[in-house]
């Protein structure tokens, strides 16, 4: 019965394909030399050359971390290209029309229509290949209330300035090993820059996709909401199959001020490996929000379904008064997949809240941990947290850990911490076929039951996708 | 109601089951009729339970020999919600919590499923809703009880007559009820005894399996099996069970050692 379980999570990978295109790859490994080839290709101001030096150095003195309860064989990093781009993507491009129509078919294929015609309504949308930005669409339209959203590589050559002035304020160069591997050799990402008093009028989103299967993914996201504004991002990504593993380490920072508002969520659905453990992504990623301002708020909404290895803790330092950072994570891991993920909420100044609702799911033989950090600091009187870290084991031969850790430095400061761990039994699924309910219907009401919390804080567009993804993992599978 | 000309529901020959190695059923024979109520006695460990969860196909039990008809179909042949929908209906001793599922949702995909083994259309949530309120007076349940997650929470009292409540909206043609009168105090079983005894018609049978006798003061049943080393020994009627409750049960084993050794 465990084994009929268990087939009921697995699916076959539907985003695998990849896509044939002329690519301008520089040579494997990393040196100084290619971090000065990136900043070059890109035509980068010399404080940005200077950033990524200072931070290629500081790497070389880091360990990898040994901690987080995953294992992988050793990285060999001068085994890795650090850059790919679309060749027909070597020059600015004025408009969407002059996109090379393979990329378009690529992302029309994924989901994620870029034309004119056919885009998501009411989302703009940064479409990312390999190393650089393909396209983002509505920039003319958030243009009009003064909303910046481009790509990185477009930011430092349009707005340098806020760019200087931000980048590597949350996220220092070495606050970790893949953090300063990033900060060398990041090659794109999205920028997002919300002026005072603004709604954003649209969500954002950024959809990653890797293609080339030697190139690693570092791409560098920055949001920056300004006093009294919002904006609701969204983040998708997906990759090809192929046998070897491909890192990605990506830095995320996001920027809060007095009164804002930034909800981050993301989907992700990196290849996971195939049902041996063969391939899959290394998503180790560094994300970190800063609630700089009072009244600021940090959410992030995740829904972790691929990669053959996540390694990951969107973070919130509530540094304002009065300021909430939030974190909803759902966390699948299937066959060899192995997951550390969690997050850390630093309560800094007074009155500061945060809530962390976790569910993870393991099934086959994979390994879902939950790691998280609650730390109240001296002077955050009157702070508070909620924390509730749910498992859910499918099948016998998954495991699920939780490894809370708490920190408290003054006694005015409240932390509530619930566990609990399920299993979907054969009892259960017994119950559910005795009221005529098949067992695909049955895990999958289970399941969207068990992560309900977390979907009802996803923005309609991606609750829907969540759903779908969940639904698909559940399709057709029954041995 | 017992008449000899009403259709065989459920017929069982020479059943036998096995869980985790250890043989339970060791050649069960019942017939079942329309309009019958059953109940099915026996000390803890004489096989009872085992066999309401073969009937419904529970995937630990495996049949061994003999065979089940329901309807005339092959009952063995059909995956255990194909059964469900087939029309066997099972109360469960211990009804199963399932967070974060609504009742509501529960009931009404179950519902569904079996309008579809029907080849009848799904039915809408709002047709659903106003469904579901009527059969909700059948075990005098309030409406809240519907947006709860499914017997989370639940008192034993309030499982046991959700479990009513479902058989009430899916309407099998053979209802086992599974202990159902355990756990519950006189104004539950009551309630509960109430609603099957609404639900029961001339088509559909009732199998009772209880160690008790109090719940047959309230559903009274045309036949009295007593269960013991995984067969049936004895049948009789309702008086059977007034029998058990003031002589035991030793009286019957007795009888049915002497005939076994004889």
């Amino acid at each position: 019965m465990s084994a009929s379980v268990q087939s009921l999570v697995s699916q076959p990978y539907k985003y695998g394909f990849t896509t044939n295109i002329e690519a301008d790859v520089i040579p494997r490994g990393l040196s100084e030399d290619v971090v000065r080839m990136i900043s070059a290709k890109k035509n980068e101001p010399e404080f940005m050359l200077e950033f990524r030096l200072r931070a290629y150095r500081k790497w070389l003195t880091m360990a990898e971390p040994v901690w987080p309860n995953v294992t992988y064989p050793p990285i060999d990093y001068q085994n890795i290209v650090y850059y790919s781009a679309p060749k027909t993507q070597a020059k600015k491009l004025g408009s969407l029309d002059e996109v090379d129509p393979t990329m378009l078919e690529t992302f029309e294929k994924l989901g994620i229509p870029l034309s004119e015609q056919k885009r998501l309504a009411n989302v703009a949308v940064d479409a990312i290949f390999d190393s650089v930005s393909i396209a983002t669409t509505y920039k003319e339209k958030l243009a009009e209330s003064g909303v910046i959203f481009c790509s990185i590589s477009e930011a430092l050559q349009e707005h340098p300035e806020l760019v200087e002035k931000y980048l590597g304020t949350v996220i220092p160069i070495g606050d970790n090993y893949f953090a300063a591997l990033n900060s060398a050799v990041f090659s794109d990402g999205s920028f997002v820059y919300i002026p005072k008093d603004t709604q954003c009028p649209m969500d954002l989103s950024t959809y990653f996709r890797i293609n080339n299967g030697d190139s690693g993914q570092f791409e560098r996201t920055l949001i920056v909401a300004e006093a009294g504004s919002s904006v609701t991002y969204l983040e998708g990504c997906t990759a090809p199959m192929y046998d070897s593993n491909q890192l990605h380490a990506a830095i995320v920072e996001l920027v809060a001020m007095d009164d804002a508002t930034i909800n981050y969520s993301t989907v992700q659905n990196w290849y996971a490996g195939d049902e041996n453990g063969k391939g899959g992504i290394y998503n180790f990623v560094t994300k970190r929000g800063l609630c700089a301002g009072k009244n600021s708020k940090i959410s992030w909404t995740q829904v972790e379904t691929g990669s053959a290895i996540t390694w990951k803790y969107p973070s919130c330092v509530l540094v304002g008064d009065n300021s909430v950072g939030e974190f909803y994570s759902v966390a699948l891991t299937n066959n060899h997949q192995q997951a550390d993920t969690g997050t850390k909420m630093v309560h800094v100044g007074k009155n500061t809240r945060s809530t962390i609702i976790s569910k993870g799911i393991s099934a086959a033989k994979s390994k879902n941990s939950y790691r998280g950090l609650v730390k109240m600091g001296p002077k955050a009187t009157g702070a508070r947290n909620y924390s509730q870290c749910d498992s859910m084991l499918i099948g016998d031969t998954s495991s699920a850990n939780t490894f809370p850790y708490i920190q408290v430095q003054n006694s005015t400061a409240q932390v509530e911490h619930e566990a609990s761990t399920s299993k979907i039994g054969e009892d259960q699924l017994f119950y559910f076929a005795q009221r005529g309910i098949s067992p695909e219907d049955a895990v999958s009401m289970i399941i969207s039951g068990f992560c309900r919390d977390v979907f009802n804080k996803l923005p309609m567009e991606f609750a829907a996708e969540a759903d779908k993804l969940l639904a698909l993992k559940l399709e057709n599978t029954v041995g | 109601m017992i008449n000899d000309n009403s259709d065989i529901i459920l017929s069982v020959r020479n059943l036998h089951a096995r869980v985790e190695g250890a043989d339970i059923l060791k050649g069960l024979d019942l017939e079942v009729r329309a309009g019958e109520v059953h109940a099915i006695m026996g000390l803890n460990g004489s096989g009872k339970s085992t066999f309401s969860k073969v009937l419904a196909g529970h995937p630990d039990y495996e049949v061994t020999a003999g065979e089940i008809h329901f309807k005339g179909q092959d009952l063995l042949e059909l995956d255990p919600h194909d059964r469900a929908t087939a029309g066997i209906f099972l109360a469960f001793q211990y009804p199963l919590e399932i967070p974060g599922v609504s009742n509501r949702d529960f009931l009404r995909v179950a519902f569904n499923a079996h309008r579809k083994a029907r080849g009848e259309d799904e039915i809408d949530v709002f047709d659903f809703d106003d469904l579901i309120e009527e059969k909700l007076d059948v075990v005098k349940m309030d409406a809240s009880f519907l947006d709860r997650s499914v017997n989370e929470g639940f008192s034993g009292g309030e499982k046991k007559r959700n479990e009513i409540l479902q058989m009430a909206l899916l309407e099998p043609a053979l209802a086992i009820l599974d202990e159902t009168d355990s756990g519950l105090d006189i104004d539950a079983l009551k309630t509960v005894a109430g609603g099957v005894n609404q639900l029961a018609t001339p088509d559909n049978a009732v199998v009772l399996i209880t160690h008790y006798q109090r719940m047959l003061d309230y559903i009274v049943p045309d036949y009295v099996h007593v269960m013991a080393d995984g067969r049936i020994i004895t049948t009789g009627g309702k008086d059977l069970a007034k029998e058990l409750e003031s002589r035991g049960y030793e009286w019957v084993l007795d009888a049915y050692r002497t005939g076994v050794t004889a």
